[in-house]
């Protein structure tokens, strides 16, 4: 049978290609543009191949940002993510008090990001923050401004106050869907509280839990505003993660080339990330689905 | 293993019951013998399942105790009960193999390995899965994981009791009896108590040595299955067991004989007097047609069912079923239904009536 070709039908998709082209195709490759050429004023461009690249791949302050990048989301994970378990294993099941918890939990995700960085930069403040003040009053050494270590146990403590919450919503929603027959079956079964745990709510919540340490990653691994308006990145370079490293470069030295080459190689990273993580849960779907 | 006493046991969902109809499961007073093959027969929502929850402990009364053997469990956990139960729907731990799973029950109570793997083994060979231990129970057919449960239910041979609850829902026909037989083989080897809960009267009647009928939150009769085809002691009891079920007739009832809108039916024995709605039960097995004897009636409808033929008749206002044996003449000159005597209940609001004493005909 003979198709009707129609060509007018290509009009009908232009609408999309022009919001696409202007939101995303234009962009990216503005910065492929700059991270192929160098730059001056007078919008004069030097084509410069991959030599922003190489550059890059070989750059020690890359590579100090991106271990400090790698070492805060393995941190913020390990601690984010069996604490919103925990939170939510101790959840209350059903009534008013499971209502207050949910939304006394969703509070610290609904709060903007500089909102969070600004309450911690002055919570933490030695001379009117009520924490800063309080451990100092109590004896601690701490100065968030000027010691690493207390630079990075703020960042850290403040991302696990603003997401714990999603992890352990995630978990209490993978929580609620296991039928009461599988605690009775374990009861019947003489199953002790770890093995409840590890072999019906762990694997019931696999599918869910997944999707928080995946969203968490690629949120820590962006993770700009908060360190940012609290420590700035410092004390020196303590708490400059990659994107705060990007923003330095790109705006601060106005080295756009070898930032635009940074952020190719940055955007390149989570999305290989995430197609590992998508990988695996679709993976874990169909095993279920069989 | 151990006698199971319930007394004065009652449940309700509510907090606070005032009334009669807010619980499930009305006060009772019930023994199951130590290896006893129950089974518990119902329709839906009648209490089955809230009464073997209170056995196995996952759910508390709300009064009365229930006792193994001589012990007050009342308060105990289900795990201190050691009480095995299978659900309607199957239950399976994901993540394990088939193996694990079997041995899971063993495992926690920190069983020999040599024992537990010799337990496995001989219950994947009852449930037919010796070839599939060690594959995940993830990904398994409904059926398959529903033979895990009950295999669970089995490994331990030291449970004061095996409650099994509607198990075999979503097996298929063919593995449903084979099941039911081993089920029977495992009762005759170990002696466990066992109660088993269905609605499906063949189920019941082939499985246990005592049926426990239940209606309403109550248990209206526990006898063999002969008993209850002979001598339902409860209109449901009568409806229930059989097919079709027993036919009731409004009567009244004077001595001997039962007035049946102005005719006469002789009763077998004779009964004092009745109070509330009166009514006769007669099994279709026990009705005949006949040219001239026994209540007028006019045929509606007969049903060939393979080995005997149904007839639908109407008399005394109302259907009677009546099973006509196998080629037996169904023919134009048969006006007449009669009732055996011998085989007549009497029932007054819903409860049999028994026959005065000596009062034979």
């Amino acid at each position: 049978m003979d198709k009707t070709q129609n060509n007018k039908a290509w009009f009908l998709v232009l609408p999309v290609l022009v919001v696409v082209a202007f939101s995303a195709v234009i962009p990216l490759m503005t910065v492929v543009n700059y991270a192929m050429n160098d730059t001056f004023g007078n919008n004069q461009f030097f084509w410069v191949g991959l030599e922003w690249f190489e550059e890059m791949v070989t750059s020690d302050r890359l590579h100090a940002a991106l271990g400090r990048q790698v070492l805060f989301s393995a941190i913020i994970l390990a601690i984010e993510v069996p604490l919103g378990i925990f939170i939510a294993l101790n959840m209350p099941k059903k009534g008013f008090w499971a209502s207050l918890c949910l939304v006394l939990m969703s509070l610290p995700l609904l709060i903007p990001f500089n909102v969070v960085g600004t309450i911690w930069q002055i919570f933490g403040r030695v001379d009117i923050g009520l924490l800063g003040h309080t451990l100092a009053a109590l004896g601690f050494d701490y100065n968030y401004t000027n010691d690493a270590f207390d630079a990075w146990a703020t960042v850290i403590v403040m991302d696990v106050w603003h997401w714990t919450s999603l992890v352990a919503l995630l978990s209490y929603a993978g929580l609620q869907s296991i039928p009461q027959a599988y605690y009775q079956a374990a009861k019947i079964d003489q199953a002790s509280r770890w093995a409840v745990f590890r072999y019906i709510e762990l694997p019931k919540m696999q599918g869910v839990l997944l999707i928080a340490v995946l969203l968490r990653f690629m949120d820590s691994f962006m993770i700009y505003t908060e360190p940012f308006v609290v420590t700035g990145g410092g004390p020196g370079n303590a708490t400059t993660f990659l994107s705060i490293d990007l923003v330095k470069m790109a705006i601060g030295q106005f080295d756009l080339g070898p930032a635009a080459a940074f952020s190719l190689m940055y955007f390149l990273v989570i999305l290989l990330v995430s197609w590992v993580f998508f990988t695996v849960m679709t993976n874990l779907d169909r095993r279920e689905g069989k | 293993m151990a006698r199971i006493t319930l007394k004065n046991l009652a449940h309700s969902y509510y907090p606070n019951p005032t009334k009669d109809a807010d619980f499930a499961l009305k006060e009772m007073d019930h023994v199951w013998d130590d290896g006893g093959a129950y089974a518990l027969l119902g329709s839906s929502g009648c209490g089955k399942t809230t009464l073997l929850n209170l056995i196995s402990g996952l759910l508390r009364p709300s009064q009365g105790r229930v006792l193994f053997g001589e012990t007050d469990v009342t308060d105990s956990a289900t795990a201190d009960r050691n009480i095995a139960q299978v659900f309607q729907f199957p239950v399976v731990y994901d993540t394990m193999t088939v193996r694990d799973n079997l041995g899971f029950p063993l495992r926690n109570r920190g069983m020999d390995p040599a024992y537990i793997a010799a337990r496995v083994k001989a219950i994947a060979a009852m449930i037919g899965m010796e070839d599939i231990l060690g594959r995940k129970a993830r990904g398994l057919t409904a059926d398959a994981k529903q033979k895990i449960s009950l295999g669970r239910g089995m490994v331990r041979e030291d449970v004061n009791a095996i409650l099994f609850d509607e198990p075999l829902t979503v097996i298929d026909p063919h593995m449903k009896w084979e099941l039911r037989t081993q089920l029977k083989q495992l009762h005759r080897e170990f002696g466990h108590t066992m109660i088993y809960v269905t609605h499906d009267q063949t189920e019941a009647l082939t499985f246990a040595d005592k049926v426990v009928v239940m209606y309403d939150g109550r248990v209206v009769q526990m006898g063999t299955p002969e008993e209850l085809f002979e001598t339902p002691q409860h209109t449901f009891v009568g409806y229930f067991i059989g097919s079709p079920g027993m036919n009731l007739i409004d009567a009244k009832i004077e001595g001997t004989t039962a007035h049946v809108q102005g005719a006469v039916v002789g009763l077998g024995a004779a009964y004092g007097p009745t109070t509330g709605r009166t009514q006769i039960g007669i099994r279709p097995e026990y009705a005949t047609l006949t040219a001239g004897e026994g209540l007028p009636m006019q045929i509606t409808r007969v049903e060939d069912v393979g080995r005997h033929r149904l007839v639908r008749v109407q008399a005394a206002g109302q259907e009677i079923s009546v099973i006509a044996p196998e080629g037996a003449l169904i023919g134009a000159d048969l006006t007449h239904v009669q009732f055996n005597p011998a085989k007549i209940n009497v029932y007054a609001d819903d409860w049999r009536v028994a026959p005065l004493a000596g009062g034979g005909v």
